[in-house]
């Protein structure tokens, strides 16, 4: 069997990062790829650069046998490689066949040669042996026959090595079945596939061989025949030592949240809960581990208010506040510590005094009179608060936009820890921090729990997760697949993670 | 949109960039008064003398600039909670109207309650003519620009109805009756037009900086503006407080319709406003969406109507030289943000 690709040592830094560490990889003529890891892991950031979106820092890059440089998409795909990325790149109401030829349309002078383009494309779809309507606007098409356009783009410009990100995340389980039968047409018709996925299901379903990367670096690869769900999930979590803190082994009998049958039924691009069940005690953290985009940030959001649940029931120390406001939640004494900072966390043009009152602004002692601010005691409260958490800001004027990641980060966590707090939702409280700052974070959260309030932690970071929580759940496609112990083995988590029950 | 239009307008602290605008926009008008064949200087003192020369130009100044600074504050309302108002023309000319039958058609009320009431009625009646827009808003999402700028139209071409026919005064001109004595804003430096209406926006740019940067309802509006997601996060309720803006912004409108009635013409005559709502969109941006900065810039354009009146007489050159000099300020200074605003709203 000839090869189509082989890197050596390729390497990519990003400031503080090594993203690819030396990898060498091989992919045969013909053959399905299965480039596996977790998240951060830097399946995306390889074929990215393979593609020409970054510049590699070493390592070099053969093609059938030939060595290249490649330093632009456009000369990736002049050598055959064409990437269909996880966000689409269609422009939504323009036709199939005007997105499949736009950029390489044929022409007649200053005129689009329709019928030369059809013609082309009938031959193409017949080829491929591919159905669809190619008059079709792109936002009347489902999401599985949008991934579909993207690939007859590439294949238009002839693309023999194709390299697929994620592609099933955005899929039903019924367009995942549809795409895997696409990737065995392209096969047949004599094409590569490098198929990138965090999910071993699929990866047993459809790949030949499957290459692990963990941290930026190569761990092996295996052919399918010789791997087992087992050994896969070691590779892709690795073995590590922890130092677990002290926890405290049968939970409180105070229940402070109590989450009964939740279900949810949201957009297309949303993950739908489905029938949630738990309960988080006083004086523990609970974990929610499991890969980004199964149901975590649909579920925090159903937690503060402001997402609608389907079905279900939401106890917080025995009160049912399924219906009630965000703000209801707020002075009950519900914190929320958003994944996405910028988007929920702060108003970015705001002062870090504004930024830390902000929902209490309406209330004393922030509020006098009527309607009036309280000046003096906004400055006060946020002065106390800057000291007592280490804020490293000019002054309290200073605008939150120009803090640094970290300290933005505990503009949120001083707002959302500094009142009566008998619940904490963190969701990614540590992502993008330095580990200092991560490492303060964490401390304020078991801090919190020794102090009798719950904590639910939802996070990507597995070690983060095991390492503080004390009881952990696993999100897989909107359901609780399993729970496990901190301490429990990589493995089981590995398996859990990529959607195998144990 | 909210955020970088306020950050390329406060792109320095500095007055520069309008002072060196200005001053471009006199040296283009020369230009043209020279090709044209008149004495720029000559025409540039006329206009200056004419704007505060005199006690009767400052007045006419002033008077120029007080229904600028209203809808100039109506504009920077709305948009600090993240709503475009561009239909601030309607609002203002339904608040005269209405402010022209209150204060027309009732009698017998004590003076200082009548002109109250007048002006409320107008200032209620424009934020009336803006609930459609701002609930089309909140609960179908439908864009704000088109729908207040429809609006607009159907108000000027109602009331223009309104006056030539249902509530024409008797005479060959399209006009309401008088206002009663009891309603009208007294003068105050004759024989200029310079009513108190003057000193009430005066009053509510201030009101307006103190709503918007000292009271917490303020407080959240500008939440909503700048991150209409992280208020939600942390409890605000954003539909309630964009509706708010929206209709305080609009009642601004009204009263300073009202005031113009009331103060200027004393009654309601069909083509009034040569555009004041319009005017105020970009002389809030002139003076960079903060009430005080309104101030400023209304005076500027207040300058520009009334010296170019003066000019015009003083030395022949026509009129359109004044506007030429008005847009061109416009154009520089806040054009380019305004380019940049409708590129940015179309990138978000």
């Amino acid at each position: 069997m000839s090869e189509a690709l082989a890197l050596y040592g390729f390497t990519k830094y990003f400031p503080g990062v090594l993203a690819n560490d030396h990898i060498d990889l091989s992919i045969n003529q013909g053959e399905i790829h299965g480039l596996l890891g977790e998240n951060g892991a830097g399946k995306s950031v390889l074929m990215s650069t393979l593609y020409g979106l970054y510049r590699p820092d070493d390592g070099k890059v053969f093609i059938r046998g030939q060595e290249v440089t490649i330093e632009s998409p456009a000369q990736a795909i002049s050598y055959g490689i064409g990437m269909v990325h996880q966000n689409f790149t269609l422009i939504e109401n323009m036709t199939v066949w005007e997105n499949i030829v736009l950029g390489k349309e044929i022409r007649r002078g200053f005129v689009l040669d329709k019928n030369r383009i059809l013609k082309e494309l009938h031959q193409l779809l017949q080829n491929t042996g591919f159905d669809i309507d190619l008059n079709a606007k792109i936002y009347e098409l489902p999401i599985g026959l949008q991934q579909r356009v993207e690939i007859l783009k590439i294949l238009y410009r002839g693309a023999d090595i194709l390299i697929f990100d994620e592609p099933t995340a955005v899929l039903t389980p019924q367009e995942v079945d549809q795409l895997f039968k696409t990737f065995r047409q392209l096969i047949q018709n004599g094409k590569t596939i490098i198929f990138i996925s965090h999910k071993l299901k699929e990866i047993f379903c459809i790949c030949d061989r499957v290459t692990v990367l963990r941290r930026g670096k190569k761990i092996g690869t295996l052919s399918i025949d010789e791997a087992t769900p087992e050994s896969l999930a070691e590779m892709m979590v690795g073995r590590k030592v922890f130092f677990s803190f002290e926890k405290s082994k049968p939970p409180h009998p105070e229940v402070i949240l109590s989450v009964k049958e939740l279900s949810t039924s949201g957009g297309k691009k949303q993950q739908n809960l489905q029938n949630i069940n738990f309960d988080i005690h006083a004086f523990e953290i609970l974990g929610v581990a499991g890969v980004e985009g199964n149901g975590q940030t649909e579920m925090v959001e159903v937690l503060v208010g402001l997402q609608k649940l389907q079905r279900g029931k939401i106890l917080f120390q025995n009160e049912d506040i399924t219906h009630f406001s965000p703000k209801k939640r707020i002075l009950m004494g519900i914190s929320h510590i958003p994944e996405d900072r910028p988007k929920r966390g702060i108003i970015s043009d705001f002062s870090v005094k504004d930024n830390l009152i902000l929902g209490f602004e309406d209330l004393p002692p922030f509020k006098k009179g009527l309607i009036s601010r309280n000046d003096s005691a906004i400055k006060q409260f946020s002065q106390a608060k800057i000291q007592e958490f280490e804020i490293a800001t000019p002054d309290e004027n200073t605008l939150v936009k120009n803090l640094s990641g970290g300290n933005q980060q505990k503009v949120v966590l001083a707002r959302e820890l500094s009142h009566d707090v008998k619940l904490v939702i963190a969701s990614q409280p540590t992502r993008g921090l330095d580990i200092a700052a991560s490492e303060y974070v964490r401390n304020k959260l078991i801090e919190l729990k020794n102090n009798g309030s719950g904590v639910l932690l939802v996070s990507a970071d597995l070690d983060e997760i095991r390492s503080i929580s004390d009881r952990v759940i696993v999100l897989y496609e909107g359901q609780i697949i399993g729970e496990l112990t901190p301490d429990a083995d990589e493995y089981q988590y590995g398996l859990l993670m990529g959607g195998t029950a144990c | 949109m909210l955020k970088r239009t306020l950050n390329y307008l406060n792109r320095s602290s500095s007055i520069l960039p309008e002072l060196i605008a200005i001053a471009l926009a006199f040296l283009i008008s020369a230009i043209i008064l020279l090709i044209t064949g008149y004495q720029p200087i000559r025409a540039f003192s006329a206009l200056f003398r004419g704007a505060f020369g005199s006690k009767f130009g400052l007045g006419q100044t002033l008077t120029q600039a007080t229904p600028i600074l209203f809808t100039s504050l109506s504009f920077l309302l709305a948009f600090r909670s993240g709503i475009f108002n561009i239909g601030i023309e309607g609002q203002f000319l339904i608040g005269a109207f209405a402010a022209a039958v209150v204060g027309s058609g009732i009698n017998g009320l004590p003076p200082v309650i009548h002109v109250i009431l007048s002006l409320f009625i107008g200032g209620l009646f424009g934020a009336l003519w803006c609930l459609i827009p701002a609930l089309l808003k909140v609960f179908t999402g439908a864009s704000e620009v088109i729908t207040t700028m429809m609006m607009s139209y159907i108000a000027s071409h109602l009331t223009s109805y309104l006056v030539n026919y249902h509530f024409k005064a008797p005479g060959w001109v399209a006009q309401t009756n008088p206002v009663q004595p009891s309603a009208v804003l007294a003068k105050i430096l004759p024989p200029t037009q310079l009513s108190i209406s003057f000193l009430i926006s005066l009053g509510f740019s201030i009101l307006i900086f103190y709503f918007l940067f000292k009271t917490y309802l303020g407080y959240q509006i500008c939440a909503v503006g700048f991150n209409p997601s992280t208020a939600e996060n942390r409890g605000i309720q954003v539909q309630s407080r964009i509706i708010m803006a929206f209709l305080l912004s609009a009642f601004v409108a009204g009263v300073g319709g009202a005031g113009e009635v009331l103060g200027v013409h004393g009654r309601f005559v069909e083509g009034f406003s040569p555009g004041y709502g319009w005017d105020g969109i970009a002389v809030s941006l002139v003076g960079r969406l903060h009430p005080f900065g309104c101030i400023i810039a209304s005076v500027l354009f207040g300058m520009l109507r009334a010296g170019g009146m003066t000019m015009t007489r003083a030395t022949k050159v026509p009129l359109d030289i004044s506007l030429i000099i008005q847009s061109l300020v416009i154009i520089l200074v806040a054009a380019p943000s305004f380019i940049k605003f409708v590129i940015l709203r179309r990138k978000n």
